[in-house]
C-alpha cells in the first residue's frame, strides 16, 4: 500500500533548509511496517538528517536488499530513486551504480538478517573496497516478515517470543565492518534520535564506506524479556562512548559541549565533527583499541554506540580504480567509442 | 608419400607450462605470414604447470577454418603422451622427437617416418640456464619444423623482432636458437619434406585473434563502462582483454584517468549485481562468465528480466554441467540462459560463429540491452573464445551511435511528460525508463522485483500483473523482428532437406557442406543468429522435409528451443550431436549426415524407406 500518498499541504511556517525545502519534502510514502517499529524511526532521521544537510532528494539513490528494513526507503526521500533489489545482494548493486555515477549520494539499507546471513559476503566485500556510500543495517536480530526466526545477530542466549534459546554464536557487524577496513563506523539506537542525527549526517558526509548498525527493535517478534534487541535491554545496556554534532563547512561553529572534552575532526569536504567523549578511553581513531574495547564490552552485555571508527582522509572505490572525474554514465560515443581509424590500426596489428 | 602443398596437420604435444605456446604461435603466424590459412587450436588441461597440452595446427590453402580430423605430422614433446601421440599419426605421417636418448624400436611405427633431432642435445651444448633451456629449446623445434616444411625464416625473424620490439637484448638469443634447429636438420635430412609450405596469397585482409580479445573489444566499441566479472575458464581472458583495450583506447588523454571501471568481484552473483546496479544508473555494463557462472546468476537475471535493467553477459561455453570439462567446449548453456531464472522469463541470446562476430554482435549486445531493457546474452563458447581463429577483419562504421533506448530526459519531465515507469505508451512493450539523479521532482520510481502497476506501484493485483507480463511477452517477440537474422542459403539444386546450425559450428560446417555436396546430398542452410527466433527461422523448417539440427551438446538443446518456440513438429528435425568436449569436425558432420541421409531418401530422390531412425541421433 506504499501507493497512498500523504497530504502535500504544507505548513506556510515549516522551517526551510538551503534549498528553500521543507522537512515535508524529504518525506516518501506512508510506511506499513508494524506501528512502533524502531525502523520507521530511522527512516524519519535520515529524513531530519538530509533535510538539515540541504542535500537534493533526487542526488540520493537509495537501495536496499529484501526484508522489513529494506522496505523503508519507500518511506523516505520519495523524489529519490529507489532499488529494492535481492535478498542479500544490495551491496553489488549499490557498487555497481556507484561506479555508474560518483556525483549521487548513495544509502544502502539492510537489515540482520539481509547482511549478516545471506548477503554477509556482498557485506564484506563492499566495504572492503571502499564504495562510496552509507550502509544502515536496522538491526533486530530477528526474520520479521518470516514471524521471527533468529538472524545471524541474534544474542547467544537470547530468547525468541516463543520461547526458544539462540544457541548461536552472533555476528557483530561492528566488528567486521572494522576488521573489513569500513572508514566510518557507528553504532546507534533507532530509539536514540539525538545520536543517530549526526551519525547519519557525518556519513552522508564521509567520503568512502560509512557503516551504520543501528539496533531497532522489533515490535512484533523482539520485543520481549529474553530478548537482546528489545527497547528495555537496549535501554538499560546503551554505553554510548561520545556524542557528536555535525558542522557543514559554512554554519558558524557552535560549541555546546564541555571544553576539553571535545575534538573537532574536519572531513573531506571541508565540515567539521564536534566529537564529545563520554568515555575517556575511547579513541575513534585508534581501530585496534576500538576493537579490544568493543570485544570486552560486548562480552559484558553492553551495547556501545557512537562514532567507533573514522579515518576522514580515507579513499574511494573510485580513487582506487582512477576513473575520470566526470560520472561513467555521461559519457557519450566520442568518448567511449574509438572510431574506424582506431580499428583499423587493431586490425593491422593482428596479421 | 606423395608431395601435399599447403594441405596437412602439424599437431604439437607438449607440457603445460614450458613456454611452447609462444614458439607454436610463431609457427602458425609464419604460415599466415606466407599467405597461407591456417587453423590452430590449443587443446589443454585445467591446470597450470605439468599436465599434457596440445596445439594443432592444421595449414590449409582453401581457408577452412575447423579442425580436419587426423594428424600428419606429431611434434611429440611430451613422454607422458607419447603412445597416444604416436597412435594418433596418419599412415604415412611423421613423427618428429628429441632425439637425444635413445627409444626403443618399440616405441616406433613402422608407417610413420621418425624424425629425431637431439633437441635437448643441442639446447644444452649453447644455454646453462634451466628455464633458457626450456624456453630456447621450443624455438629450436621451431627452427627445425622450418626446415622440414620450407618455411621462410625471414618470416619467424619478422615476428620475432615484432615480438621482442623495445627488448631487443631477447631477440638475437631467440634468432641464434631458430638458427641452430634449422642448421641441424638441413644438414641431416633431405629437405624439404613431402608436406610443405608454398608461398601463396590466400590470407588477404583477414586477421589472426581469439574470440574473447574480439569481445572485449566489441564491448569497448559498444560504450561499456562498467565492467564486473570473477575468474572463471574459458571467459577470463574476455576481462582482461576488456582492461587490455581499455588501458589503450579509453585513458584520458588530458588527466590520465579511466573512462571505465572494471571489477573483480568476490563472486558471480557480486558480478551480475554489479552489472544491474550500473545499468540501472545510466552507464552500459557487462559480466564475462561460463556455465557455472550463469547458474549463480540466476535470481538476478530474474529481477533484471522482471524490472527491466540492461545488461550484457558473455557466457563463454565449456564443458558441463557442474564443473564439468573446464578447458573443453560444448554449446549446453542454451535453455539456462534462453529461460534463466525462476518462473516465466525468455531472454534474448546473439550467436556469433567467429571472432569478427564476437565484436559485432558484442557491441551490437549493449543497444539490444539498452532498447529492450533487459539481459542480452553473447553465447560463445571456449573454440571460439580461446583459440585464435583466421577471421575477416573488425569494421566499424564511424556513423553509428549508440542507441540508448527510451530514457526520459529532464526536459521531458519538465516539460510534463507522463512517465510511468512500465507504461506502454508507443505499443511496443518497451517502456520509458529514468536515470537516478534526472529530476528535481519528477520522473523517480521504485525498482523491485515484486509485482508493480503501469507506474511501478507496489500491487498484488492479478489484473495489473496480467497486464504487467504479457507487455513482456510483446516486448520480446516485437524484438524478433530486428534482432540479428539468420543467414539463409540455397543448396546448389533443389531439395527438401535443410540444414540448421549456430556459433561455433560453422567453421567445420562450410567444409562439410561442400564435401555432402559433392557426395551428391543437397542441403538448404541456415545459421542462425538470435533468439527469440525470427520467423524466418520456422518458415525454413516447415519448408524443408527434413531438416538437420547440428550442434554441441547432448540433449539438443537449440532443437528443443526450436520445437517449443515455434510449434514444429518434433519428427521433422533430425539431429546432430556432437558433445565429447573437443571442437565439431568436418569428418563427424559429414559421416553422421551422409549416414542419415541414406536412411532418410535424402539426396536420392527416394522415400525414406521402412521405419525412421529415432530423431535425436547421439554422437558415439
Amino acid at each position: 500500500m506504499t501507493y497512498l500518498a500523504k497530504p502535500k499541504l504544507h505548513h506556510p511556517g515549516l522551517p526551510q533548509n538551503v534549498l528553500g525545502l521543507t522537512r515535508r519534502d524529504y518525506e516518501g510514502a506512508i510506511s506499513t511496517l508494524c506501528a512502533g517499529c524502531g525502523h520507521d524511526s530511522i527512516s524519519a532521521a535520515l529524513i531530519q538528517a538530509c533535510f538539515e544537510l540541504g542535500i537534493a532528494p533526487h542526488r540520493v539513490a537509495k537501495l536496499s536488499g529484501i526484508g522489513c528494513s529494506s522496505k523503508t526507503p519507500t518511506y523516505f526521500l520519495g523524489n529519490s530513486h529507489g532499488f529494492n533489489s535481492v535478498h542479500g545482494r544490495m551491496p553489488s548493486v549499490l557498487t555497481g551504480a556507484a561506479l555508474a555515477n560518483r556525483d549521487l549520494i548513495y544509502i544502502g539499507v539492510s537489515g540482520d538478517g539481509d547482511s549478516a546471513s545471506i548477503g554477509l559476503g556482498q557485506f564484506a566485500h563492499a566495504l572492503r573496497r571502499g564504495v562510496d556510500m552509507v550502509y544502515i543495517v536496522e538491526n533486530n536480530g530477528v526474520y520479521g516478515l518470516t514471524k521471527g526466526q533468529f538472524s545471524a545477530t541474534a544474542d547467544k542466549g537470547s530468547r525468541s517470543k516463543r520461547g526458544a534459546v539462540n544457541s548461536d554464536e552472533p555476528i557483530d557487524l561492528v566488528l567486521l565492518a572494522l576488521a573489513l577496513g569500513a572508514s566510518f563506523v557507528a553504532r546507534s539506537f533507532s530509539g536514540d534520535k539525538a545520536q543517530l542525527v549526526p551519525l547519519l549526517k557525518a556519513a552522508l558526509r564521509h567520503r568512502g564506506a560509512a557503516f551504520l548498525d543501528v539496533v531497532s527493535p522489533c515490535v512484533a517478534f523482539n520485543n520481549h524479556p529474553g530478548s537482546t534487541k528489545s527497547y528495555d535491554y537496549v535501554r538499560e545496556h546503551n554505553e554510548a562512548v561520545n556524542r557528536l554534532d555535525f558542522m557543514p563547512e559554512r554554519d558558524p561553529i557552535t560549541v555546546d559541549f564541555e571544553p576539553g572534552n571535545t575534538r573537532d575532526v574536519v572531513l573531506h569536504d571541508g565540515g567539521t565533527l564536534k566529537l564529545h567523549k563520554l568515555d575517556d578511553d575511547y579513541d575513534p581513531s585508534d581501530r585496534v583499541r576500538a576493537m579490544a574495547y568493543l570485544e570486552s564490552h560486548r562480552a559484558a552485555g553492553e551495547v556501545v554506540t557512537g562514532l567507533l571508527y573514522l579515518d576522514p582522509g580515507a579513499h574511494d572505490l573510485h580513487a582506487a580504480l582512477e576513473t575520470i572525474e566526470a560520472p561513467l554514465n555521461a559519457q557519450g560515443d566520442a568518448e567511449l567509442v574509438p572510431g574506424s581509424a582506431a580499428l583499423d590500426a587493431i586490425n593491422a596489428s593482428l596479421r | 608419400m606423395e608431395t601435399r602443398v599447403n594441405d596437412f596437420v602439424v599437431k604439437f604435444a607438449n607440457v603445460n607450462g614450458s613456454g611452447s605456446a609462444s614458439a607454436n604461435g610463431l609457427f602458425a603466424r609464419s604460415i599466415l605470414r606466407m599467405g597461407v590459412p591456417v587453423a590452430a587450436r590449443n587443446i589443454f588441461p585445467s591446470n597450470i604447470q605439468g599436465l599434457p597440452t596440445w596445439y594443432e595446427v592444421r595449414i590449409t590453402e582453401a581457408g577452412w577454418r575447423g579442425r580436419r580430423g587426423g594428424v600428419d605430422f606429431a611434434v611429440a614433446m611430451n613422454p607422458q603422451t607419447w603412445d597416444k601421440d604416436v597412435a594418433e599419426i596418419d599412415s604415412g605421417g611423421y613423427l618428429f622427437f628429441d632425439s637425444t636418448r635413445p627409444l626403443p624400436p618399440s616405441k616406433f611405427r613402422t608407417d610413420v617416418t621418425p624424425l629425431g633431432v637431439p633437441l635437448t642435445e643441442l639446447c644444452n651444448a649453447q644455454y646453462t640456464d634451466a628455464r633458457q633451456r626450456q624456453l630456447f629449446k621450443n624455438i629450436i623445434y621451431l627452427g627445425a619444423l622450418s626446415a622440414f616444411f620450407a618455411i621462410d625464416p625471414g618470416e619467424i625473424e619478422r615476428l620475432l623482432a615484432e615480438q621482442y620490439r623495445g627488448k631487443e637484448a631477447l631477440l638475437e638469443p631467440n634468432r641464434r636458437a631458430l638458427e641452430l634447429g634449422r642448421a641441424y636438420v638441413l644438414d641431416h635430412f633431405d629437405c624439404p619434406l613431402p608436406l610443405r609450405v608454398e608461398r601463396r596469397d590466400r590470407v588477404g585482409t583477414r586477421i589472426f585473434v581469439d574470440g574473447n580479445s574480439a569481445a572485449a573489444l566489441g564491448a569497448v566499441y559498444g560504450g561499456a563502462t562498467v565492467a564486473a566479472w570473477y575468474p572463471i575458464t574459458p571467459s577470463s581472458s574476455l576481462a582482461e582483454g576488456f582492461a587490455r583495450w581499455c588501458r589503450k583506447l579509453r585513458t584520458d588523454p588530458a588527466s590520465g584517468k579511466r573512462r571505465y571501471a572494471i571489477v573483480q568481484a568476490e563472486d558471480e552473483l557480486a558480478s551480475i549485481g554489479m552489472v544491474i546496479g550500473a545499468a540501472w544508473n545510466g552507464a552500459r555494463a557487462f559480466t564475462a562468465t561460463s556455465g557455472p557462472g550463469i547458474s549463480l546468476m540466476q535470481e538476478f537475471l530474474g529481477l533484471a528480466y522482471f524490472a527491466e535493467i540492461p545488461a550484457v553477459l558473455f557466457d563463454v561455453q565449456r564443458g558441463s554441467p557442474s564443473t564439468g570439462m573446464p578447458t573443453r567446449t560444448q554449446q549446453a548453456d542454451l535453455l539456462a540462459c534462453a529461460y534463466a531464472s525462476h518462473g516465466d522469463t525468455r531472454h534474448v541470446l546473439l550467436f556469433p560463429e567467429d571472432p569478427r562476430e564476437c565484436f559485432e554482435l558484442g557491441a551490437l549486445a549493449f543497444d539490444v540491452a539498452d532498447r529492450l531493457q533487459t539481459p542480452v546474452f553473447v553465447m560463445m563458447d571456449l573454440d571460439i573464445g580461446m583459440q585464435d581463429w583466421l577471421t575477416e577483419p573488425f569494421a566499424w562504421d564511424d556513423a553509428h551511435r549508440m542507441d540508448r533506448g527510451k530514457v526520459m530526459t529532464a526536459e521531458e519531465l519538465e516539460a510534463g511528460r507522463d512517465f510511468g515507469r512500465y507504461l506502454d505508451v508507443d505499443g511496443d512493450g518497451i517502456p520509458y525508463r529514468t536515470w537516478p539523479g534526472t529530476h528535481p521532482t519528477r520522473g523517480s520510481f521504485f525498482t523491485r522485483g515484486t509485482t508493480k502497476d503501469r507506474y511501478a506501484r507496489y500491487t498484488e493485483d492479478g489484473t495489473a500483473y496480467i497486464d504487467n507480463v504479457q507487455r513482456l511477452v510483446r516486448k520480446l517477440d516485437g524484438a524478433r523482428a530486428w534482432l540479428p537474422k539468420p543467414e539463409i542459403t540455397s543448396a546448389a539444386e533443389r531439395t527438401d532437406a535443410g540444414i540448421v546450425w549456430f556459433g561455433s559450428t560453422g567453421a567445420a560446417m562450410a567444409e562439410a557442406l561442400a564435401e555432402l555436396t559433392r557426395q551428391g546430398i543437397h542441403l538448404d542452410r541456415m545459421r542462425i543468429r538470435a533468439f527469440p527466433f525470427h520467423d524466418s527461422v520456422a518458415e525454413f523448417v516447415a519448408a524443408h522435409r527434413h531438416v538437420f539440427v547440428v550442434e554441441q551438446n547432448r540433449d539438443a538443446q537449440l532443437r528443443m528451443l526450436l520445437v517449443n518456440e515455434c510449434g514444429i513438429d518434433p519428427a521433422r528435425i533430425v539431429s546432430v550431436l556432437h558433445y565429447d568436449g573437443t571442437p565439431i569436425t568436418e569428418r563427424f558432420i559429414t559421416r553422421e549426415i551422409s549416414e542419415q541421409a541414406e536412411l532418410l531418401g535424402i539426396g536420392t530422390g527416394e522415400r525414406a524407406a521402412g521405419g525412421r531412425r529415432p530423431p535425436i541421433r547421439r554422437a558415439s
